[in-house]
């Protein structure tokens, strides 16, 4: 085998190999869509989050506009603060309605936002004053039951 | 005659339990010397490129066939199981997730110990049993630093881009079963794939992997040739060693690192 | 010059664990001379000239080449002493996955900085000297065991060595090849003024070629002398080697108990 060939050969490897890096990163990963250099961070304290978890997807009007940070109790309003980290190029006004919502029955969970309609926008480490608690499957279970039972009730007597 | 027996018995365990310390002993030994005679590698980068083509660039065929195999039967299994819950478009989810945390670096680790670790072997073997390693010892140079340690960092090299290829390769196998010929949306394909894919968490973590794994693989195998008796026997006894013991590092090693990587974690 | 000794090799005592492999062997041989050794397979000659190399070392007595202790060297200093011997293997070594040319261009590579043309015109004498020039570009594999012999050759004398030691360079060639590779030793030897250590038990064609003969039995040296001295040697031992015969001092049984007690006769056994 030529030396020059054997070069060009490896050459080709390296460029392929990198190549195929770049496809995961840009591609299949989330580098192309969002990246934490760009962004701007928002709070917001939730009654409930239920199963959301740090990296779950922050979407405005089904689309990914940034990503959970961090989870935190806080021990003096037993609530929890949810640290968000938003794409810097989406701004969201201060009345902003912040859920936690599921994609699909059983899917994963992740926050919803509903942009209000003020004039002032929210800047980064604000706190979204209005926010939604997940719903909770057991909750909503036991409500439904207990409105059940008492339907029942109702139409006995 | 029992007790003869028996006592026979402990002595094999015995000679087992001590050849295998031994062993490991020369194996940690032989790693560290070869990590200092690394310098030579390093200055004539000529010899690491050498191995690179053979240890990467002929491992490729094998490697870019299997990830379009594997993504394709991950992309049809996935739509099989996702679509009883309607869920279809998370296909590409499935896909992408388990190439690039398990079997990308997984399945490239294994295929990579059995085409290019065994190839490294015997070739090693093979020098040591036709006295060219002494031959080159005799010349005043050193096997070490010029036939074992350049084809370790090829391998090491090597191995990180070759799994990289199998993962792409893999989700491109999926999105041809499960977009071009099921039908599912491209655009959720792709999207729900991007949302679910992080790049620090899930492909640095991969990429990480396959680094750990290419430095076990062809470590067992330059150890296994070199250290390999110098006969035929000998030879091919290193070569089946050198495949199912990096096969074995390579499962062991991935539970260990999936354990601290992505313990506790969505 | 002449009177010097190249090696010198005194009181040497080697073992493997608990076996003996050579005891007490004294020898010297001179610049510019073919020296033989010889015995029966397994007899420890290989083991001798890896003391030589520097490969092993000697459980006592000391092996000196040009006038340093082989096995008291640092690992620099050994390969440094290296540079000025080399080995040829006795299926000659060539590194499989090298061309002729770069198989003898490997020291040279590894070793000086001498420009690619010039490194080239040394690579086709050395080859020419061994008449394989015109081979240049084959691989090993597609030389003759003869052929792999002497491009082995050409490979050990790249950096002209003092002292080049052959182990068994007459095995397994058809006489053609046997009498080519024997009088190269014996040219190349005068040519280069170096010195050579023939390990051999082809005793018809070293005897030919080569200056001084040592004998070695048993881990001790047998006898040694000239080549006519030896061939006119009434030793038991040599007589038995030298002229092939099939039993004398070297018996033709393997050492083993009474072979009627083996074959169970004697009535020991119902």
């Amino acid at each position: 085998m030529q030396r020059t060939t054997m070069d060009l050969w490896v050459g080709l490897f390296v460029a392929a190999g990198i190549g195929a890096l770049l496809v995961l990163a840009l591609k299949v990963g989330n580098m192309g869509t969002y990246s934490a250099a760009q962004s701007y961070t928002l709070m917001g304290s939730f009654e409930n989050i239920g199963g959301l978890k740090p990296r779950a997807p922050v979407k405005s009007a089904g689309v990914v506009v940034g990503r959970v940070l961090d989870i935190q109790f806080n021990p003096e309003t037993f609530d929890a603060v949810v640290t968000m980290s938003i794409d810097i190029r989406y701004r969201f006004p201060k009345d902003t309605f912040a859920s936690i919502l599921t994609s699909g029955l059983l899917g994963e969970q992740y926050i919803g936002l509903a942009a209000g309609g003020d004039e002032v926008m929210l800047k980064s480490g604000d706190k979204i004053m209005k926010t939604n608690s997940a719903m909770v499957l057991e909750e909503m279970i036991g409500r439904f039951l207990f409105n059940k039972a008492s339907e029942n009730k109702d139409g006995k007597n | 005659m029992l007790p003869r027996r028996i006592v026979l018995g402990i002595q094999g365990v015995g000679h087992r339990v001590i050849e295998s310390v031994w062993r490991l002993g020369r194996a940690s030994r032989f790693f560290i010397l070869m990590l200092m005679k690394s310098g030579t590698s390093m200055r004539r980068f000529r010899l690491v490129i050498r191995e690179i083509y053979f240890t990467g660039v002929l491992s490729l065929i094998i490697i870019v066939v299997s990830g379009l195999f594997v993504g394709m039967v991950l992309g049809l299994q996935g739509y099989e199981t996702l679509q009883k819950y309607g869920s279809e478009s998370a296909v590409g989810t499935l896909v992408a997730l388990s190439l690039v945390r398990e079997l990308g670096p997984v399945v490239a680790a294994l295929l990579f110990a059995s085409r290019a670790g065994s190839a490294i072997t015997a070739e090693i073997g093979l020098m040591k049993a036709t006295e060219q390693l002494a031959a080159m010892e005799m010349m005043a140079v050193d096997p070490m630093a010029r036939v074992v340690a350049p084809r370790f960092w090829a391998g090491v090299i090597s191995m990180p881009f070759l799994a990289a290829m199998f993962s792409s390769v893999g989700v491109f196998g999926g999105y041809l079963v499960t977009v071009v010929l099921i039908g599912v949306d491209e655009g959720s394909f792709w999207s729900q794939m991007q949302s679910a894919v992080d790049f620090r968490y899930d492909i640095v973590n991969g990429v990480i992997k396959t680094c750990v794994f290419g430095v076990a693989v062809t470590a067992i195998a330059v150890f296994e040739g070199y250290d390999a008796p110098p006969t035929a026997e000998g030879v091919s006894g290193a070569t089946t060693r050198t495949v199912v013991t990096s096969s074995l590092a390579i499962l062991g090693l991935d539970f260990v690192l999936t354990a601290f990587m992505f313990r506790g974690m969505s | 010059m002449k009177s010097e000794n190249l090696v010198e090799i005194k009181d040497l005592n080697f073992s493997y664990g608990d076996r003996a492999i050579l005891k007490g062997i004294n020898m010297t041989m001179h610049r510019g001379k073919v020296i033989a050794i010889m015995g029966g397979s397994g007899c420890g000659k290989t083991t001798l000239l890896r003391l030589i190399g520097g490969a092993v070392t000697p459980s006592s007595g000391s092996v000196k080449v040009a006038g340093q202790v082989v096995h008291d060297l640092s690992r620099d200093e050994l390969f440094q002493m290296r540079r000025k011997m080399s080995m040829l293997f006795q299926f000659g070594a060539l590194f499989t996955d090298l061309s002729v040319f770069d198989n003898v261009a490997f020291q040279m590579r590894e070793h000086t900085n001498l420009p690619e043309a010039v490194i080239r015109d040394l690579v086709l004498m050395k080859l020419h000297a061994v008449g394989l020039r015109g081979a240049h570009k084959l691989m090993p594999a597609e030389l003759s065991g003869g052929m792999a012999r002497r491009v082995a050759l050409a490979r050990s004398i790249a950096l002209d060595p003092l002292l080049i030691m052959y182990d068994e360079p007459f095995t397994g060639l058809d006489p053609i090849s046997l009498s080519v590779i024997g009088s190269l030793i014996r040219r190349l030897t005068d040519a280069l003024g170096m010195t050579s250590i023939v390990v051999t038990h082809d005793v018809q064609e070293s005897l030919k070629i080569v200056d001084y003969v040592y004998f070695i039995s048993e881990g001790v040296i047998a006898a040694h002398g000239t080549p006519a001295e030896v061939q006119e040697s009434i030793t038991p031992f040599v007589h038995q080697f030298v002229h092939g015969e099939e039993d004398g001092p070297v018996p033709f049984h393997y050492p083993a108990s009474a072979y009627a007690r083996d074959l169970r006769m004697g009535g020991s056994v119902a």
